[in-house]
């Protein structure tokens, strides 16, 4: 099937929330601000891992305009200033925004008497203005008795560590005493047979930091009271449906009183999937009566919500002379931060969204993620992967040139093509989750990869930019020895398509009388587009166009419900849902029409707004078909259906980086960018492409200069924009996105997902070209100028 | 104390209090295109025009109005019809999560207000005060090429 076939999926159309966007109109959680609003504020831990010995309030509570101050003496009896509200209980619960029950550990608190991070929660406070409640804030007195941070992994895993969570109401944590948050260990067949039959053995480790997802829009939530006293919560989130089913566990109230509405979204990239305010925010409703609106500013934005995994990782390989592998091993040692979200399932991910696109039948993936006395990682665009792919894809060009093999050649000879399995992720997929899907784990099972375009990938790629003759004409020019090095390096990809076996989408489909249709998803566009691509989807089915379908999305109560925007999961997963609902709907317009028209229904298809008769010409109008419907067979057309996969299909791709490096100043200039992917079909090309844009300069970032070091007090440093930087429009290369569309047979119209694959090549491209143009291999991200230097010999 | 100014096109007077920021006041007044990102002037999504001049409206006091001429996104579409920047964003798929595109617009429509035929380096400079997280800067340099052939009275 070809893009030529279609009339709306394949096209580009402007994006369905674009014109509120382009004109200021209200759209964000802040533009949504309720009459007699409070504002909240949340006092911060100054210190990495304390006990809150007292906290004295009564001065913040005298000033006036100051509504509430909620502390872990006070929390439990909230509500107790003369509102109707019940009591709230001391919980264990995680912010992680994942399916029911949540594979992270339920190591949090609405406020805790210890603080395990600098700028974790001590109190929130409720006022009038803004300025009141940070004046509060300052007026509250706590004595703190002060213990020894571990600030690393090693650190944290080391006998005699001082225990980070040492509560003993906390859940799932896979070993609380030797602060061991989640640990897997996998083998596929017999790794030492693989290295004992291997004619080459190559090992090496590689290092990755912390970066911050910097979407532009601020953490925000407004929420308030009915006058049916039931709770509503606008939220800037990835999850509604997660967040609702959270507050209703943290603030012990039944989910039916409870809707989380999600607006538009300023930018999520996995951030937002979680409850990082809600929980408080709603609180502060609740101890007040009172709509509260609680902002983090950019400073909290950066110290007190969640950045990407720090790892430490190794890989060995053992490979024959023509490059067959014939073992692999990655590990890890993850930095968790202070509390466990997201830490089971990211680092499972580091392994099983890298090793599975090699051929090699014998493979071991093992990770332990330490809690530690740092901001706590969590749900970051790539999951994981991005980590794995750096050193693994650096580690494959150790491998090529010790083989004396074209690095791109190799990727070549040694990566799946369509027919093979992936049989390692069965064996380690979503660890701790009570449904691992349906796939049988045992020897030889595997889960299908029925489309794939690597190849193609590796080969247009490299033509794009002219791989082979500038690799030897760079070879020339350094060869001479200049102040200016160049260098190009590549790299190859794979990711997923939604969570297999447990993320779920529902959508419903309405159709009105004169042929238009309302669709209701549960799916969260954080401002990719979502929402736009399955109005696409919609139309397509339905002989529709885009105009014709207005889409309702991630409010609670409206809308059925979605496991939320996160592992590329919108296109496919909530795709699979509003295809399957159109279809339904499709089949009674056919039913009905048949009748109309005399005609059997097999003859009939949904084409330009009308039900056509590919046998006698014969055509109605769907609206007319609507019509009859509504008003003569008093039918509502209307359907919902779900979607869940038993697989996740991966999406391919290489990526190529050419660069310049200043031997002097030590700094990289990445001059072309080529992206070459296969991500199924292109349901929205202008959309799917600047996914790959956006992802490509945030990978730019992690590759070069983010980073979010802290001193010896466990204090972050980057305190707001101007430090934490990120790409600017005059620091971005010439980009080149190639799509190499295959026909994944699981999917909506064949589509994959697109969102995450290109960031994660970036840093190893990169590392790539920067071996190739100094001769050096640097195994340290990010690749500062300093480092350079040094790993040069320029600076000691 | 009172305040007046001219906001798109229309002379108005509004009441602040000493410390409050241009965009505070701008926001509480409804022009919602005025986001905030950073209250330190590092993002670039409050950015308004100031007698035609971006600026990071969170750096202002409100009282710094006083007389002078402010555009707002809102003040770009006259009459229902959008501009054709706007339009631009829109077809060239500019526009992500939008969080910052009010900014980069009137950063744009300064930049081809001076220049109606800028260079790709001319149009990155002048984005470059506007973080975008979202879009890599690609389609809304496109977009603004765009718009100024339709500015220029090009055929598409």
């Amino acid at each position: 099937m070809s893009r030529d076939h279609f009339h709306a999926v394949g096209k580009d159309i402007r994006k369905v929330d674009g014109v509120q966007l382009v004109t200021g109109a209200a759209a964000f959680a802040d533009d949504f601000p309720k009459e007699r609003m409070l504002h909240g504020k949340i006092l911060g831990s100054p210190h990495a891992h304390a006990t809150i010995l007292s906290i004295d309030t009564s001065r913040a509570e005298a000033l006036r305009g100051v509504h509430a101050v909620l502390t872990h003496e006070n929390v439990l009896l909230a509500g107790a200033k003369g509102a109707r509200q019940p009591v709230f209980e001391r919980v264990a619960y995680t912010r992680a925004g994942q399916d029911y029950p949540e594979p992270s550990p339920w190591d949090f608190f609405l406020l805790d008497r210890k603080v395990r991070f600098v700028g974790d929660r001590v109190a929130a406070v409720a006022a009038e203005t803004p300025e009141i409640a940070r004046e509060a804030i300052d007026l509250i007195d706590v004595k703190y008795e002060v213990h020894d941070a571990v600030l690393t992994p090693r650190e944290a895993l080391a006998p005699g560590a001082p225990i980070v969570h040492d509560e003993p109401d906390a859940r799932n944590i896979e070993d609380a005493g030797k602060n061991l948050c989640a640990a897997v260990d996998v083998h596929l067949r017999d790794l030492e047979k693989g290295l004992a039959e291997a004619d080459l053995i190559v090992e090496g480790s590689y290092t990755v930091q912390r970066v911050q997802h910097a979407q532009l829009e601020l953490h925000t939530a407004i929420s308030y009271l009915g006058g049916d006293g039931r709770l509503t919560v606008i939220a800037a989130t990835q999850v509604p449906f997660h967040v609702r089913r959270q507050l209703a566990q943290v603030l012990g109230w039944p989910v039916g009183r409870i809707r989380v509405i999600k607006p538009r979204i300023g930018g999520g990239f996995g951030g937002k999937q979680e409850m990082v305010i809600e929980d408080l925010c709603a609180a502060l409703t609740l101890a007040t009566n009172r709509p509260v609106r609680l902002e983090l500013d950019r400073r909290e934005d950066l110290v007190a919500c969640r950045c990407r995994h720090a790892m430490e990782l190794t890989c060995r390989t053992g490979s024959k002379k023509d490059g067959t592998f014939t073992a692999m091993e990655l590990t890890a040692l993850v930095d968790a931060g202070a509390y466990g979200s997201h830490s089971p399932t990211v680092p499972t991910n580091t392994g099983n969204k890298n090793l599975p696109r090699y051929r090699c039948p014998n493979m071991h993936y093992k990770f332990d993620a330490a809690y530690t006395n740092l901001v706590p990682t969590g749900a970051m665009r790539g999951y994981g992967t991005p980590q794995g792919s750096f050193a693994l894809e650096c580690h494959i060009d150790e491998v090529a040139e010790k083989l004396g093999i074209d690095p791109v050649e190799l990727r070549i000879r040694t990566t799946v093509r369509a027919g093979d399995k992936d049989e390692l992720s069965p064996h380690i997929y979503e660890v701790k989750t009570e449904s691992p899907g349906p796939v049988d784990p045992s020897e030889g099972a595997g889960w299908p990869i029925d489309s794939c375009g690597m190849e193609e990938c590796l080969v247009k790629g490299a033509e794009a930019i002219s791989w082979k003759e500038k690799r030897s004409a760079f070879d020339e020019w350094n060869g001479k020895n200049p102040v200016l090095r160049k260098g190009i390096g590549m790299c190859c990809l794979s990711q997923g398509s939604g969570v297999a076996g447990i993320d779920t989408a529902n959508a419903t489909v309405k159709l009105n009388e004169d042929g238009s249709v309302n669709l209701f998803v549960g799916a969260a566009d954080l401002g990719t587009g979502g929402d736009t691509v399955l109005v696409q989807m919609v139309a397509e089915t339905l002989g529709l166009d885009a105009e014709d379908v207005t889409i309702y999305a991630a409010d609670t109560d409206i809308v059925p419900f979605d496991s939320g925007a996160y592992a590329s999961s919108t296109t496919y997963v909530s795709g699979g849902a509003a295809i399957r609902a159109a279809e339904e709907v499709r089949d009674d317009l056919i039913a009905i029409a048949s009748k109309l028209l005399g005609e059997s229904s097999e003859n009939l298809v949904l084409e330009n707004h009308a039900v056509f008769s590919s046998k006698s010409d014969k055509s109605i109008p769907i609206r007319d078909v609507a019509t009859h419907s509504m008003y003569k067979e008093k039918e509502q057309i209307e359907h919902t259906a779900r979607f869940v996969s038993p697989v996740s299909p991966p999406p391919f791709a290489a990526q190529f980086a050419e660069i310049e490096v200043d031997t002097e100043s030590g700094e990289v200039r990445v001059v072309e960018f080529v992206s070459a992917i296969d991500a199924g079909t292109i349901i929205s090309p202008k959309l799917a492409s600047g996914q790959v844009d956006g992802a490509v300069s945030m990978g730019i970032g992690y590759a070069l200069f983010e980073e979010m070091p802290v001193d010896s007090s466990g204090t972050q440093l980057m305190r707001g924009l101007n430090d934490y930087k990120i790409v600017k429009a005059d620091g971005m290369p010439r980009l080149k996105t190639i799509f190499i569309e295959t026909y994944e047979p699981s999917a909506p119209f064949g589509a994959k997902a697109v969102a995450e694959i290109p960031t994660n090549g970036v840093a190893p491209a990169i590392g790539n070209a920067l071996k190739h143009a100094l001769g050096v291999r640097l195994r340290e991200l990010p690749f500062t100028p300093e480092r350079i230097l040094r790993a040069i010999g320029k600076m000691e | 104390m009172k305040l007046h100014f001219t906001l798109n096109g229309e002379a108005r007077t509004f009441e602040t209090a000493p410390g409050e920021r241009l965009s505070e006041l701008l926001r509480r007044s409804g022009m919602l295109g005025v986001k905030i990102g950073c209250s330190t002037g590092d993002c670039g999504t409050c950015t308004v025009l100031f007698d035609g001049e971006p600026v990071v409206s969170c750096l202002m006091l409100a009282a710094q109005a006083e007389g002078a001429s402010i555009t707002t996104v809102e003040g770009l579409s006259r009459d229902g019809k959008l501009h054709p920047l706007q339009e631009a964003f829109l077809d060239e798929g500019a526009v992500q999560c939008g969080f910052c595109i009010p900014g980069m617009l009137l950063s744009s429509f300064a930049l081809l207000e001076e220049n109606a035929e800028p260079y790709e380096g001319e149009i990155r400079s002048a984005l470059s005060g506007n973080l975008c997280r979202c879009t890599g800067y690609e389609n809304p340099v496109r977009a603004v090429k765009r718009a100024a052939r339709a500015m220029r009275g090009e055929e598409e």
